[in-house]
């Protein structure tokens, strides 16, 4: 078993020529952490990602693995493996080849390089496997060759680039569970890149949302998940996604409350992180699982969509839509009216203009 | 450029046999065998004796074939005062395409690896200037060429020529190989990175054997292009060295007295047979190969 | 910390493995082209010479009538040459689309000459146009004794025969390039042009040949640069001749460097060639680097 590792990120800058890719970026992974960035196209998560590995070089900064500032160390020498979106197998080798490459070129003796193939490939049963050639294998066959190629490596630190992302939902649940498994297993120090919101929420022992180019906000899946600190992060993050009503922010007789279109939201029950001032221009975020119905809002129902397990009422409350999910046997109607309660403790508000939580 | 590869023919469905139909055929037809006619115009004039040809029938298939000009075009046809047939280019030509046709793809082949996957300060001028020079008739560089090839000692020499044609396939070789790596997924490099693979390694182990198809397109490219290469043979391999174009030409233009036509054509034919051969067993390679070539950029 | 980049073996690898490129380039390309352009400045003759005589050698340049009829001469063959490849290569490609038998045949057929060489090319074609065996002793003999087609030896007629020869050995090239460009036509274009009823010579030239431009202009630029590079297939099939008739450009340049002995005049037309290609590679380049960069974006 490799040793254990912690990542340290230290003011991290990375420009393309004159196009800044990251802005003077901070972050500490711990030592068997599984840590996830998530993210849109394009925040700067792969970036780091490689930036972590050695493979694109940084402007400022400094990146620290296993106490060691290895900053300038190549790819090599880090004590990292990596897992790509694109396997990136050898086409050339066959799998036994593809795995046992790395441990060629760093030159170790023969039995030992097949002790270790073999073992990983036992993990991750691709024993039967070992003699074909990537182009003979399923998409789900490769991705596991290349997590046995990192595998073998016994690094520190296992470095995950959307590995799930070219696969189909099924192949993609069925891996993950496999990935988390083998975070047990090994305890080892993993960052893994993704843009989907599900496998961060599952995999994740801390969660680093990313957007435009720095980190909007880090922290447990529960954290993100419940008190997103900021609207993209609200709205990037939950599926389906999170309500938004425009409104404004009041006190009436002494008790907080939201206004949009003369309904009146009370909010008492609410933990202000800044509480703001009488008449700010607020958004409310609430999401669908959070409605409940048998209140004082008045809401009609425009559409249903069943999902299965559940249902999805498409409401409209004033002029804005809402969503709220029902129970799968709730028996809805299209055209039908509602009274809704947005309880104040599940509620999110955000700043208008900076979409800062409030 | 992988585009090029044919596929699917995309036109109008056809709707049986209408007269638009007809005159397709007609056209590709006639197209066609205007497009032959020479090549069975040399052919059937390589096998007549010179008194048939005399009588003019250009088209007209041998009444007593013969394959004595070809005997002749190869061993005994004369060039000036010598009489060794056209099997002594031949030779030259295969001294000169062998280790043109290696070193020009080793060349080309790594500073192509070399420009798609590492970051070298200036690399991108150097490509961008590599492409331009590409295009550039060689009579600019010929004469002080021949000055520093003489100056150097090498000058009309196999040496000297497989430099020159080293030299002169840079641009080509270069831009295929880097067009092909640069359309590789970038993650497989960085995948041989992390397994701590150095520069000539993941060149020979990994991106080396990826690129077959494009190392087949650059022998053909070059078998093909060296072979029948006429104006750097000329000037820069010297007069023992003199390659098979080189010599077909002087064999047909500059004898004395009558003219054996069916001698000139059955030379004029075995000159072509090498690259006849090479396209004809490529096949479709050979179309992407001068595809690839093509698509400067 | 400071920004000191870490060298390491591998990148100076491949810096090692760019530095023959970088060499070719700095000392055969851009050294070569100074000094030809330094003694096209001089009064150079036999040996080149360091006597600044500023633009005297292009004036006399212009003045030689030689010269004038060879830029004349390209100037004609060049259009005729590109307008004629460029038209047929695109008629046989719109007729192998059409979905028609022995596809590949008809290909291999139309793609053939192009394998061979120049000096191939010019001496079949001489061997057909020769009057008193080839096609016009074969038109008279069957039964019109006034048929005439004597081109190749008439000083005003001899540049198409050039033409003619080049178009034979370079239309399959277009062809197989517009090919490619048509199959990769979306196949809904067709669908919706039949619903539109649009007729196909309609979209063919409304809707296909406007989607083909990167085609028409790729096989352009390629013949273009075989145009200014016109050399062997005068050597083989007229010798410049009759008389000076079918010279060009890089056949003047050769000769007053290697048989006249009149470097700076050569050096003056090598030059001017230089600027003829640049003037025609540019634009292009810059097109296309602007057509790449916007489908990056």
């Amino acid at each position: 078993m490799g040793k254990l590792c912690d990542v340290s990120i230290r003011g991290v800058e990375i420009s393309f020529g004159a196009v800044r890719v990251l802005e003077k970026l901070d972050l500490d992974v711990a030592q068997s952490e599984f840590i996830v960035l998530l993210g849109p196209s394009g925040c700067g998560k792969s970036t780091l990602l490689n930036a972590v590995a050695g493979l694109i070089d940084v402007q400022a900064g400094q990146i620290w693995i296993g106490g060691k500032n290895v900053t300038w160390e190549e790819p090599k020498d880090r004590g990292i493996a990596m897992v790509f979106q694109s396997y990136a197998l050898y086409p050339r080798m066959t799998v036994r080849g593809n795995m046992s490459f790395g441990l060629k070129v760093a030159g170790m003796p023969k039995p030992e390089i097949e002790r270790r193939v073999n073992a990983a490939a036992a993990t991750l049963q691709i024993t039967e496997l070992l003699d074909r050639r990537p182009a003979e294998l399923s998409g789900g066959q490769r991705q596991r060759v290349a997590i046995g190629r990192a595998l073998v490596r016994d690094a520190g630190v296992y470095l995950f680039d959307e590995p799930l992302s070219n696969l189909d939902a099924q192949l993609r649940a069925e891996l993950r569970v496999e990935i988390k498994r083998l975070h047990q297993r090994l305890a080892a120090t993993m960052i893994y890149v993704t843009h989907d919101q599900i496998e961060a929420l599952t995999l994740a022992d801390r969660i680093a949302v990313m957007k435009d180019r720095v980190i909007q906000q880090l922290g447990t899946p529960n954290e993100v998940y419940r008190r997103p600190a900021n609207r993209f992060v609200a709205s990037f993050v939950g599926s389906p996604a999170m309500n938004f009503l425009p409104g404004a922010f009041a006190v009436k007789e002494g008790a907080p409350c939201f206004l949009t279109e003369g309904i009146a939201i009370p909010l008492s029950g609410y933990a202000f992180e800044a509480p703001p001032q009488d008449g700010a221009p607020v958004e409310l975020g609430i999401r669908p699982e959070h409605v409940e119905a048998g209140g004082e809002v008045p809401a009609k129902i425009e559409m249903v969509e069943p999902m299965g397990s559940d249902q999805l009422a498409w409401l409209r409350v004033g002029g804005h839509p809402l969503s709220m999910r029902l129970p799968a046997e709730a028996c809805t109607v299209a055209g039908e009216a509602m009274q809704l309660r947005l309880p104040a403790d599940k509620l999110n508000l955000f700043d208008a203009a900076t979409g800062r939580r409030l | 450029m992988s585009a090029i590869a044919v596929t699917q023919p995309a036109g109008m469905r056809p709707r049986r046999l209408t007269p638009a139909r007809i005159g397709v055929y007609a056209f590709l037809i006639v197209t066609a065998l205007f497009f032959l006619t020479p090549l069975y115009v040399m052919l059937v004039t390589s096998l007549k004796p010179m008194e048939e040809i005399r009588l003019g029938a250009i088209l007209a298939l041998p009444r007593a074939p013969s394959l004595e000009p070809w005997v002749k075009a190869w061993s005994a046809a004369c060039t000036g005062l010598r009489c060794d047939g056209i099997s002594v280019g031949f030779a030259n030509s295969v001294k000169i395409l062998v280790p043109s046709v290696v070193a020009s793809i080793a060349v080309g082949s790594l500073t192509g690896y070399a420009l798609s996957f590492w970051r070298v300060r200036g690399a991108g001028l150097l490509f961008g200037a590599l492409m331009i020079v590409a295009f550039v008739p060689y009579q600019i560089f010929i004469y002080p060429l021949v000055r520093v090839f003489a100056f150097a000692g090498i000058n009309n020499s196999i040496l000297g020529i497989v430099l020159i044609h080293t030299i002169f396939g840079l641009p080509t070789m270069t831009l295929l190989f880097r067009n092909y790596f640069a359309s590789l997924p970038q993650e497989l490099f960085k995948a041989a990175r992390v397994d701590g693979a150095g520069f000539f390694r993941i060149f020979w182990s990994v991106m080396l054997p990826m690129a077959t198809p494009m190392l087949i397109v650059a022998v053909i490219l070059q078998v093909t292009g060296i072979w029948n290469d006429f104006i750097l043979g000329l000037i820069f391999a010297g007069r023992e060295n003199l390659p098979m174009t080189v010599q077909l030409n002087n064999i047909v233009n500059s004898t004395q007295g009558e003219r054996a036509y069916n001698v000139d054509m059955a030379a004029t034919l075995l000159t072509a047979l090498v690259p006849l051969a090479v396209y004809f067993a490529s096949g479709r390679w050979f179309v992407r190969g001068i595809a690839a070539g093509a698509v400067k950029g | 910390m400071p920004l000191v980049r870490h060298r390491t073996a591998s990148r100076l690898a491949a810096g090692l493995a760019l530095s023959p490129a970088l060499l070719v380039l700095v000392v055969v390309y851009l050294g070569c082209t100074a000094w030809t352009v330094w003694i096209s400045l001089t009064s150079s003759r036999m040996l080149p010479n360091s006597t600044f005589v500023g633009l005297r050698q292009y004036a006399s340049l212009m003045g030689n009538e030689r010269w004038q009829v060879s830029v004349a001469n390209l100037a004609v063959f060049g259009s005729l040459f590109l307008i004629a490849s460029l038209a047929l290569g695109f008629l046989l490609a719109v007729a192998i689309d059409q979905r028609v038998r022995a596809e590949n045949t008809l290909r291999s057929i139309f793609l053939y000459p192009y394998s061979m060489s120049f000096i191939v090319t010019g001496l079949v074609w001489q061997w057909l146009l020769n009057p008193s065996f080839g096609i016009e002793k074969m038109v008279r003999d069957l039964g019109f004794p006034s048929f005439h087609f004597d081109w190749i030896v008439r000083q005003d007629m001899v540049i198409y025969t050039l033409v003619f020869a080049a178009v034979w050995h370079a239309a399959g090239l277009v062809m197989a390039i517009m090919l490619a460009g048509l199959r990769g036509i979306d196949e809904d274009i067709w669908k919706a042009a039949r619903i539109d009823g649009l007729p196909p010579w309609r979209v063919y030239l409304s809707i296909v040949i406007p989607m083909l431009g990167a085609s028409f202009a790729t096989a352009a630029v390629l013949l273009a640069t075989s145009v200014v590079r016109l050399y062997d297939l005068s050597v083989a099939m007229t010798n410049g001749g009759p008389g000076v008739a079918s010279e060009v450009p890089a056949k003047f340049v050769m000769d007053h460097l290697f048989e006249r002995g009149n470097l700076g005049l050569a050096t003056a037309a090598a030059t001017s060639m230089l600027i003829t290609v640049a003037a025609v590679v540019a634009p292009w380049l810059v097109w296309q680097n602007r057509r790449a960069r916007r489908a990056q974006v």
